[in-house]
Parts: structure tokens; C-alpha cells; sequence
């Protein structure tokens, strides 16, 4: 096969995969060049990533929920209460941060555990008893919340979740070091993979790419992991938040591809009947996955208690279907079976990288809302327009 | 000179370069039964879509003549309107509606601007009698048996005024029974003057009902037989359909010793609650290794429950009983408990719950069997692609590549994928549950094949199957349900399908 052949195939046969990542770079060099380069400046960069933080982690947790057939309505509230719980564990309890973490995320885990055990032992559609959990937690975060109204959090290492870069060491030419030093350590921890795994399909006797293809296909991913991170270094770093999300995405992406776990959970959502019959415990799975969204919705209150420094009221307010959103625009299919935890992520940058960048533009909130709306109909049409291709 | 209803002259259409049909000649008389027979994807269902306009005038190359004359169907609507009707294999009612509104569903009768339910009960009243199916209009289709409704599907074409009806397959999914009473209705459809063009797989039931045959081979037409001047019959068109005379039907079989008792049932009973009664009454059953046990019954009669009441109860009936694999007693808890203790159940409906049609073949595979691919819970995806190719290597799988989402595969190919899947969990009892359902001739032969392999390697299996030659030519032993009770068993020395019917309808 020729070189251009074979970039023609591997384009033409991933381009469901590749489509996101195809429209963030789209949205991004739009908005670069109608700001003059301010929407790709370092400080919006970094603003950007923590402003998806919170509503990312969420949309991984959704879109495994949407994968096995569900929906989790109740996630906004609990995420808000949840951080409310935080705060009050903080300031009027007095607990150290390191003990509140773990207490709130396994609180999160227990909510989901008892969402999945209405929906998957009781035999209540997952719309209803989520939308049931979201009228309780919104009650119960108003409940908490009431006598003291806003929670202000003057911890200052809670606050750096949501605010926090990591630390320097020391600065080079006015970037940040710790933060170039990550990067280059995840450009060659990629290329190490990428090579292994090389190694271990041509030890098998598979096809692999063919070498020029292959180092482009390092060569462009490496660059992209390091402009954004020069991109980052440039301001102050690696956030906390962007940090927090990577590990998610990474433990996640793995948990899903690479584990029996995750290829059950694809199993359930592409036919419960069939896994049933092929051994799988389909309620075991199901209290899985709710169960890890409610511990998601946990992180992700954290997140948006520290980034705010306080808990309020209204916290949590639609998260849910930002989440739901940023699910579907990262390739997630309401059929079951299908949806990828990375393309999650693209998602909830797809959506902040538009609000980001219409802020800058000074576009109106009504026509924000309209245009967000107009992007998640067109990437639902682009699923499946091409899924009809393939059948 | 004869007195066409139909005649489509040299049909040629393409798919991207791939010829589904090639120059096909198809002519039906007024008033006759013509079969068309085919294996899978000969173009028989490709033709018929040409046909009812699902592929519209100008995809196709040649001419459809209907009524002397020349048709430019471009939407289903067009040939309905024509007079032709097509019912497929799986049915297109609506579960949760009345009989009578769904007998009239897009073509009610109308008062004015509203739906007049009174005449539309009268009439389907009458269009009941035409089908003979004796049951109160009012009834949902859900509470009907699947022949019941298949007459429904009927009565619902005759409400159009059809003059050429279509069938696809229709007694696949029909026990005996039903299968009888359909065709009994389908000759007096003809006395009525109704044309009927019937696809099948069930060499008998064309015997039985054929005016003419035509047969499809990879797209062409290779002949159209006539019953009436006695060119119909099981080796001409066996021989016609796959282009090489087939001996046998079931390959020859070596003779062997049959092993220990691997399963045994005594007095094993399931009791469903949704149902309100016992769907296996005190069965008692043996199996030895290496035996071919074939169970027989009519639809309904337990033969599915009893397999799933075997396989961790999934259904979870109540059970009652013992049960015992290789001499030890078991009780399972989930189906994985029983795969754990090497039982595997191949799926009637393998579209429904055998399969997961959206993902590819090799993860299809080795979906009921992880753990032969990972360690301490980690995927090896490079094992899990040699798993795949070995698989679809041995049982013959023919697929583009191990990549193709099985939904896109043919019948055939997808039972094969089915049974891979099962053989990779490495059972020692392997239940089929109507292992070739829907699937033609040549597909049969190689599943007939891999069992009497698999038996060789000391493999026991159950095979549940409504075909009564099927159960004659590969069981060794057979045992008959009715009503949930086994009420009889047999040898493969007195075996014939009266003594089998005999003890289903008890």
C-alpha cells in the first residue's frame, strides 16, 4: 500500500474517532483568528481547561451511564450538596482537607450505589429515579445551606483544587519547569507505549502502520502534547483541576479499553440480554458504573467548591446536562454500547472552548446558548451520518 | 399462451461494484403458488426488494411487468397500491395494539376526519374469518402465539385488496402445527385467485404446497421447476440450490463409545411466576459424554425454558429438583456459575440475546470468556485478535475481517460466530437451541459438521430443534416434550417422526 493510501484508509476508517478531535482544532483556529491569537494565549488556554474541569470529570462518569442504557439526571445537585458537605466538613467541623477528600468521595459513592440499586434491583427507569435523586439533593443542598446561606472555604489547600497551579521549582526563560518537566515526561511515556505495543502486535505477526505513517502519527501527537504544554508553561502550569482530569481520564480510558470490567460494560450497554446469557452480571455492572458516576459527582463538587472558595446555594444547577451534553459531543451513542471516555473530555473542552471563545468575541448569552445548542445537534448528525456509512 | 400476473425480465443491480443480482428472470402465473428458493444471499430478498420498490425505479437494470404492465415503483407505497404485499420474516405489528387496529393500521377507515372503529370492527371481524383465526378482535397481539399473529400479518395484506402476496420465510419461526394450518390457508388463498410468491428453506413445505419453484444461485436464475409435470422434488432442488449434489443432508458420523454421565436431571421442575405455572414438570434426563441428545416438542412446550432453567435459571424460575454435572451435585446461582461448570447455551434468537450485533466478531467471541484473554483482570487485546482468527478460521467464518461488526454478517455467519463464542469458554455440555434456524442448506451442513467434530473431541450436546429431520438425522437418543413434561423417549433405532408427533401432542 502507498503512503497516501494507506493515510487515505486509516483516515477514512477512523474518522468517527478522529471527527472531534477534527472540530476542537476547528473551533480553536477559528476563535484564534477572529481574537488575533488572544483565545490560544497562555492565561485563556489555562482559564479554559479549569473552567471544563469540573463539568469533564462528570461527562466520563455520564458517558459510561449512557453506555449501559442510563442516564444519571441527579449528578448537578449531588455534585453541589456534595460540595457543600465539603465546605461544612471544613470550616464549621474543622477537618483536615486530606480526611474530607476521601469521606465526601465515598458519600458520592454510596449516593450512586443507591441510584444504581433503584434503577438495576428495584427495576425503576434511571430517568425517573435519578430525576427523583436531583429533587432530594437540590433540597438537601438548600437544607445545608439555608442558615448559613453562602460557605465561604478560606482553606487555602482545599482552594487550590479549583485554583491551584503546581509548583514551579524554578523558572526558565519565564516558563514554568515542574510544568515542562510533566510534559516531557508524558511525550515519552506516549512514545514508549506507542512503541511497545508496536513491538508486541509485530511479535504476534499483525499488521502494524507502516513505519513513516508511524513516526508522523508520534511525531504530530508528541507535538500536540508539547505546544500545550509551552501553551500552560507560559502562564502558570499545570493547574490542579487540569491535573485532577488527566488522571481521570487516564485511570478511566484504561479501565475501559484495556479491562475485563470495561468490555462488560460495553456488553451490557451493546445488549443486555446477551450478557446475561454470556455470564456477565448485568446488576453487578450497572451498580459499577452508578457507582462511580456518584463518586465523579463528588470530585467534581470538590472542584467547583474550591474553584468558587465557597459552597452556594445554587451550586450544581445544571451540571447534569452540561455533562449530558459534553457526553454526546464526545461520540457517545444513546443506543448502547458505544462512547469512549477520552472523546467525553473532548466534549467538555468542545463546550468551554465555545463559551471561552464567544466571551472574548463579546457574543451575546442568548446567541451563546443558541450556538452550543446548534454544535451538540450537528456533532449528534455526525454520528450518525456516519454510523449509517458504515452499516 | 400462459397469463402472466408478473414477469421481471433480465433485473440486474448492483452494489458498488458487487452484482446482487445478475440478468434474473422471474415469471409468476395468476393464481399459482411459486416458491422461490435460494441459499443465503442468492438475491432472493434483494429481488423481492425490487420488487415492492424498497429499491426504487432506475436503481436496478430490466423491467417489472405487473398486470401487463410496465412499473416504475419508487417507494414501497407505489407497489402497495398495485396490489402487492410483502410480509417479512419478523413481523411489523404492534404489540400493545387491539387486533382489529392493527389489521387496519395506515389504512383506516375514516368518517369524515375520524377513525370509524365500529365498521373497522366489523370488517376486521370478517377479514378474521377470511384467515380463519378464531379470536376476538379486541385481543392484543401480544397475548397471540406467533402463528396467530402471522395470520394477522395476513388477514392485514388481505384488508388492501392484494392480488400478489409475499412471504418471506413464513413459517420459520412456526411450529408443525401452525406451519399446517398457514399452508392450508395459503392453497385456499388460491382458490380465491390470490398469487403467492413464498420464500422458504423448508424443502418439504415446498413439496407439499409448490405450483413452481424458481431456485436462485449467487445472483442468477438458474431454473424454474414445475410440479405439475413432476420436476419438483428434495434432490433436484438441493442439487440446483447449492450447485453440487449433496449425498446426505446430515454428514456421516464415525461411530464412537459414549462416555460417563455428564448431566443428569431428576424429577427437575421450574416454576414461573410471571406465568403462574410450571413450564418443566418433573423431567428426568440423562446425558453421556460425547451423545448427541436432541429435544423435541412444539413451540411452547418447554423445551427453551428447560435449557435455561439448566444454564443458572436466568429467567429465575422457581426450581424444584436435582441436577448433576459429571456425578456431582450443582445448584447455580447465575448463568456465570454455570458456565464455570462447563455448560454452554447457544440462543434460539441470536439476533435478540445470542449476539452483540454492534460490536465485531472477535469480541463477540470472546465475550463469555474474558479470562482466556487477560490476566489479573488486564485485556491482552493482541490474544484476543488470535483467539478471533482461530475461530473464524476453524468453523469457517466468512467475513471481510475480523473487524466486521457481526450485525452485518448473514444468518449463517452469525450462528457461526455464536457457536465460536461458546466453544471459546471450553464446555463439556453444549446447548443449541435451534441451532439452524433461518440459515440454508450449505450453512447447515457445516454446523452438522462441527457437531459431530465436537462430539469426536468428547463434547456432549442438547439440541432443541423444531425440524423433525434435523432431530431424527443427528440425535442419538431424543427425548419429546409437551406441556412441559418430557413424555417420552426415544432411540435413534425408533425414531420416526410420527412417533415424535405422537408424544409432542400427548
Amino acid at each position: 500500500m502507498s503512503f497516501f493510501n494507506e493515510a487515505k484508509f486509516l483516515i477514512k476508517s477512523n474518522i468517527r474517532d478522529y471527527g472531534m478531535y477534527i472540530a476542537l482544532f476547528v473551533i480553536m483556529l477559528t476563535f484564534a483568528i477572529m481574537t488575533d491569537g488572544l483565545f490560544m494565549s497562555s492565561r485563556n488556554i489555562s482559564n479554559l481547561l479549569d473552567s471544563a474541569g469540573y463539568i469533564a470529570v462528570l461527562a466520563v462518569g455520564m458517558t459510561l451511564v449512557i453506555v449501559i442504557r442510563h442516564i444519571d439526571l441527579s449528578v448537578g445537585f449531588v455534585a453541589g450538596f456534595l460540595g457543600a458537605v465539603a465546605a461544612i466538613f471544613l470550616t464549621q467541623i474543622g477537618m483536615s482537607v486530606w480526611l474530607v477528600i476521601p469521606i465526601v468521595l465515598i458519600f458520592g459513592i454510596f449516593i450512586g450505589l443507591f441510584n444504581g440499586f433503584l434503577v438495576a434491583k428495584i427495576g425503576i427507569p434511571s430517568f425517573v429515579a435519578t430525576l427523583a435523586g436531583m429533587l432530594i439533593f437540590r433540597g438537601a443542598l438548600l437544607n445545608v445551606t439555608e442558615s448559613t446561606g453562602t460557605i465561604i472555604v478560606n482553606d487555602d489547600l482545599f482552594n487550590a483544587l479549583g485554583n491551584g497551579f503546581i509548583p514551579s521549582l524554578m523558572e526558565v526563560n519565564g516558563l514554568h519547569l515542574l510544568s515542562l518537566l510533566v510534559g516531557l515526561i508524558g511525550i515519552i511515556l506516549y512514545i514508549y507505549s506507542e512503541i511497545s505495543n508496536r513491538r508486541n502486535k509485530a511479535k504476534y505477526g499483525f499488521d502494524v502502520m507502516s513505519p513513516k505513517i508511524f513516526i508522523i502519527k508520534l511525531v504530530l501527537v508528541s507535538f500536540i502534547i508539547g505546544y500545550i504544554t509551552w501553551v500552560l508553561a507560559g502562564y502558570n502550569g499545570f493547574s490542579w483541576t487540569v491535573v485532577i482530569m488527566l488522571l481521570v481520564v487516564v485511570v478511566y480510558h484504561f479501565l475501559s479499553t484495556k479491562t475485563v470490567l470495561g468490555r462488560n460494560i460495553y456488553a451490557v450497554g451493546s445488549n443486555p440480554e446477551a450478557a446475561h446469557l454470556s455470564g456477565i452480571n448485568v446488576t453487578k455492572i450497572t451498580l459499577i458504573v452508578f457507582g462511580s458516576m456518584g463518586m465523579l459527582a463528588a470530585l467534581s463538587g470538590i472542584l467547583f467548591t474550591a474553584r468558587l472558595q465557597s459552597a452556594t446555594t445554587t451550586a450544581g444547577t445544571l451540571f447534569e446536562l452540561d455533562a449530558i451534553a459534553a457526553a454526546y459531543v464526545g461520540g457517545v451513542s444513546s443506543a448502547g454500547g458505544v462512547g469512549k471516555v477520552t472523546g467525553a473530555i473532548i466534549g467538555a473542552i468542545v463546550m468551554a472552548s465555545l463559551s471561552s471563545g464567544m466571551n472574548l468575541l463579546g457574543v451575546g448569552i442568548s446567541y451563546q446558548y443558541m450556538i452550543r445548542g446548534g454544535v451538540l445537534a450537528a456533532a449528534v448528525i455526525f454520528d450518525v451520518m456516519t454510523r449509517r456509512q458504515r452499516a | 399462451m400462459s397469463d402472466y400476473i408478473l414477469e421481471m425480465n433480465g433485473i440486474t443491480k448492483e452494489f458498488t461494484g458487487i452484482k446482487a443480482l445478475d440478468d434474473v428472470n422471474f415469471k409468476v402465473e395468476r393464481g399459482e403458488i411459486h416458491c422461490l428458493i435460494g441459499e443465503n444471499g442468492a438475491g432472493k430478498s434483494t429481488l423481492m426488494k425490487v420488487l415492492s420498490g424498497v429499491y426504487p425505479y432506475g436503481t436496478y437494470k430490466g423491467d417489472i411487468v405487473f398486470e401487463g404492465e410496465i412499473q416504475k415503483f419508487n417507494e414501497i407505497n407505489d407497489s402497495v397500491k398495485a396490489g402487492i404485499a410483502i410480509i417479512y420474516q419478523e413481523l411489523a405489528l404492534f404489540p400493545d395494539l387491539t387486533v382489529y387496529e392493527n389489521i387496519f393500521a395506515g389504512n383506516e377507515i375514516r368518517k369524515g376526519p375520524f377513525v370509524d372503529w365500529n365498521e373497522t370492527i366489523i370488517q376486521a371481524t370478517q377479514m378474521l374469518k377470511k384467515v380463519k383465526l378464531n379470536v376476538d378482535p379486541e385481543t392484543l397481539i401480544k397475548d397471540l402465539g406467533v402463528g396467530k399473529q402471522q395470520l394477522v400479518e395476513i388477514a392485514k395484506t388481505l384488508s388492501k385488496n392484494v392480488k400478489l402476496l409475499i412471504l418471506d420465510e413464513p413459517t420459520a419461526a412456526l411450529n408443525e402445527n401452525d406451519s399446517e394450518n398457514l399452508l392450508e390457508l395459503l392453497k385456499e388463498l388460491r382458490a380465491q385467485g390470490i398469487t403467492c410468491i413464498m420464500i422458504s428453506h423448508k424443502l418439504k413445505e415446498v413439496i407439499s404446497i409448490a405450483d413452481k419453484a424458481t431456485i436462485l444461485r449467487d445472483g442468477q436464475t438458474v431454473c424454474t421447476l414445475d410440479a405439475h409435470k413432476g420436476e419438483i422434488s428434495e434432490s433436484v432442488i438441493i442439487k440446483n440450490m447449492v450447485g453440487r449434489e449433496i449425498e446426505d443432508i446430515y454428514p456421516k458420523r464415525l461411530d464412537h463409545q459414549f462416555g460417563e454421565t455428564v448431566l443428569e436431571l431428576n424429577n427437575w421442575s421450574a416454576y414461573d411466576s410471571q406465568l403462574g405455572r410450571d413450564v418443566v414438570k418433573n423431567a428426568n434426563l440423562h446425558v453421556k459424554q460425547g451423545e448427541i441428545i436432541g429435544v423435541a416438542g412444539l413451540m411452547g412446550s418447554g423445551r427453551t425454558e428447560l435449557a435455561l432453567s439448566i444454564f443458572g435459571n436466568p429467567k429465575k424460575y422457581k426450581l424444584n429438583g436435582n441436577m448433576q454435572v459429571q456425578g456431582q451435585p450443582v445448584s447455580f446461582k447465575h448463568t456465570s456459575d454455570a458456565i464455570k461448570a462447563g455448560i454452554a447455551y447457544v440462543t434460539e434468537d441470536r439476533k435478540g440475546n445470542g449476539l452483540f450485533l454492534i460490536k465485531d466478531i472477535k469480541s463477540n467471541v470472546t465475550a463469555a470468556h474474558l479470562k482466556g484473554i487477560s490476566s489479573r483482570g488486564v485485556l491482552n487485546l493482541n490474544e484476543e485478535v488470535m483467539v478471533g482468527s482461530q475461530y473464524k478460521d476453524s468453523l469457517h467464518i466468512k467475513a471481510s475481517s475480523l473487524e466486521q461488526i457481526v450485525g452485518n454478517l448473514s444468518g449463517g455467519n452469525q450462528q457461526k460466530v455464536s457457536l465460536g463464542k461458546w466453544l471459546f469458554t471450553g464446555p463439556k455440555i453444549l446447548i443449541l437451541d435451534e441451532p439452524t434456524r433461518g440459515i440454508d442448506v450449505g450453512a447447515k451442513f457445516e454446523i452438522y459438521t462441527i457437531m459431530n467434530e465436537l462430539i469426536k473431541e468428547g463434547m456432549s450436546i442438547i439440541m432443541i430443534s423444531s425440524e423433525l429431520n434435523e432431530i431424527i438425522g443427528m440425535s442419538d437418543r431424543i427425548y419429546v416434550m409437551a406441556e412441559g413434561k418430557i413424555t417420552g423417549e426415544l432411540s435413534k433405532e425408533e425414531t420416526t417422526q410420527e412417533a415424535i408427533m405422537e408424544l409432542a401432542t400427548q
